[in-house]
C-alpha cells in the first residue's frame, strides 16, 4: 500500500509529545551557557523558556536541552539582576 | 497556589521541538496554565500560531488530548468535547468523579474576530471550560494583518504607517469586558512575565464550575519587530505602563490585581517595538500623547471600578 494511505484515520497523532523527537536546536545562533555556581535555582528561566529547554532535576536547574533551545535569550535576560548566571555565547565560537 | 518549585515538579505537558518562533510568548503561557490545572486537561486550539506551530504533522508537542478543527470554533469544539466527556461519564465509560479540565486556546484573531460568535455561544451555554486568548495584537501567523485586538497606531501589513495613515486608526476591542458581560463566574487579564498571577488566575478559573476566561498578553518578536530575548521584558512593560492592566472579575466583582508603584510612560513600551517606530517622528508627537491620554483614561476607568460589582 502506498505510504500516504497508511496514515491513521482522521490524521490522528496517536502518541503525545512526539515533537520532542524533532530538533529545533539548529535554529540557534546564540547558545545559552549557565554558571551553576552562581545559579540560585529560582526557576525563572525555566518558567519563561518558550521551548521547554531548561532542564530541572530534583528542584535544581542543571542545564539546557540544546536539541530544542532556539537561542532566543529570554533566560539570560530574565535571570535576576543580582544573579546573572546565564550568558549567551556565539554558537560559532 | 503552587510555588514555582512545585510547578517545576509537575510533568511537562508541552514538549520542546514545536516550531513556534524563538522568543515567542505563547509557550510560557500554555506551560504555566497547563501546570496550574490540578487534574487532567483536554485542550482545543483555534487555527493560529499555537495550533500550526505545535502540531506540524506527524508531530505534536502536546502531551494531553488535544483537538483542532477550524479557525472560528475553538470554543464550539471544546463545548462538544466537554459534552462528550459528560455523556461518557453518564454511561459509566469514565468514572463519574473524575475531574477533567477543559481548556480552549485561541489567538486574538481566532478569538476577538473570527471565533467571537462561537466563544459567545459557549459562554452562554455555560459549558464547563476555560478559554485562553493569547493576545499578540495581530494575525501574526498569516503575516501580521491587523485584528480587532491590534493596538492603536500599530503598523501592520494591512494598516501600514505611511504618508496617508499612521498605523491602525481605531482603538482595540475590549474583549475581556465583552466576556464579563456574559456574566461568567471568572474572567481575567494576565501576562506571562507575572507567572504567579497567571498561575493563580488559571488555577482559580479551572476550579470554578462554568465558563471562565483568561486574556493573556503574548509578546511576538516577529510582528512587534522586537528582539527575541526582550519578549518577557516587553510583557512586563505593557503592564507597568498600564496598557495591559492585570485584573480579574470574579462573580461580577472587579479586582485590579496589580497596580504599578510607578506608572511608566507608555513610550517605554512602544519605543522598543518596530511596529510603533513612526510614533517617534517629531511630527507624530500629538499621536503619541493622544495614545497616552487614552491609556490613562482606560486605566482610570478601571481603578474607579476596583472592588465594585461591575456585572
Amino acid at each position: 500500500m502506498a505510504e500516504h494511505k497508511k496514515l491513521p484515520e482522521g490524521g490522528v497523532i496517536e502518541k503525545g509529545g512526539t515533537a520532542h523527537g524533532y530538533s529545533t536546536g539548529g535554529w540557534r545562533k546564540l547558545r545559552p551557557v549557565v554558571d551553576l555556581g552562581k545559579c540560585t535555582n529560582c526557576m525563572i528561566c525555566w518558567v519563561m523558556c518558550p521551548d521547554s529547554a531548561v532542564i530541572v532535576q530534583d528542584g535544581k536547574m542543571v542545564g539546557f536541552d540544546l536539541e530544542h533551545c532556539k537561542g532566543c535569550g529570554i533566560c539570560a535576560v530574565e535571570c535576576p539582576d543580582k544573579v546573572k548566571a546565564i550568558k549567551m555565547n556565539e554558537e560559532a565560537d | 497556589m503552587a510555588t514555582i518549585k512545585e510547578l517545576a515538579k509537575k510533568d511537562e505537558l508541552l514538549s520542546g521541538g514545536h516550531r513556534l518562533c524563538a522568543g515567542c510568548g505563547i509557550p510560557p503561557i500554555v506551560r504555566i496554565i497547563l501546570r496550574s490545572a490540578n487534574g487532567p486537561v483536554v485542550a482545543s486550539s483555534a487555527t493560529g500560531c499555537l495550533e500550526v506551530g505545535t502540531t506540524i504533522y506527524p508531530y505534536t508537542a502536546w502531551r494531553i488530548p488535544w483537538i483542532h478543527s477550524a479557525f472560528e470554533n475553538s470554543a464550539a469544539t471544546i463545548s462538544g468535547v466537554e459534552t462528550a466527556y459528560r455523556a461518557l461519564k453518564k454511561r459509566g465509560r469514565i468514572p463519574a468523579d473524575k475531574d477533567i479540565k477543559f481548556v480552549a486556546f485561541g489567538g486574538d484573531g481566532g478569538t476577538y474576530d473570527i471565533g467571537l460568535q462561537s466563544l459567545s455561544g459557549a459562554l452562554e451555554r455555560r459549558h464547563n471550560f476555560l478559554y485562553v486568548c493569547y493576545d499578540n495584537g495581530a494575525y501574526m501567523n498569516t503575516g501580521i494583518q491587523r485584528s480587532s485586538a491590534t493596538p492603536l497606531f500599530s503598523n501592520t501589513t494591512t494598516s501600514q504607517a505611511g504618508e496617508v495613515i499612521q498605523g491602525k486608526q481605531e482603538w482595540r476591542k475590549d474583549l475581556t469586558r465583552i466576556v464579563v458581560a456574559h456574566n461568567v463566574p471568572f474572567a481575567a487579564q494576565c501576562s506571562p512575565h507575572n507567572w504567579a498571577d497567571l498561575s493563580k488566575k488559571a488555577e482559580k478559573a479551572l476550579a470554578v464550575k462554568g465558563p471562565t476566561f483568561l486574556n493573556v498578553m503574548s509578546p511576538c518578536p516577529l510582528g512587534w519587530y522586537t528582539k527575541s530575548e526582550d519578549s518577557i521584558k516587553l510583557a512586563k512593560l505593557s503592564v507597568d505602563t498600564c496598557y495591559w492592566p492585570l485584573y480579574e472579575v470574579e462573580n461580577g466583582v472587579m479586582k485590579v490585581t496589580y497596580k504599578p508603584k510607578e506608572k511608566k510612560p507608555l513610550a517605554e513600551w512602544l519605543k522598543p517595538q518596530g511596529r510603533f517606530k513612526h510614533l517617534f517622528k517629531p511630527e507624530n508627537a500629538n499621536l503619541l500623547s493622544a495614545f497616552q491620554a487614552r491609556v490613562d483614561s482606560e486605566w482610570q476607568r478601571l481603578i474607579d471600578l476596583d472592588g465594585k460589582q461591575v456585572y
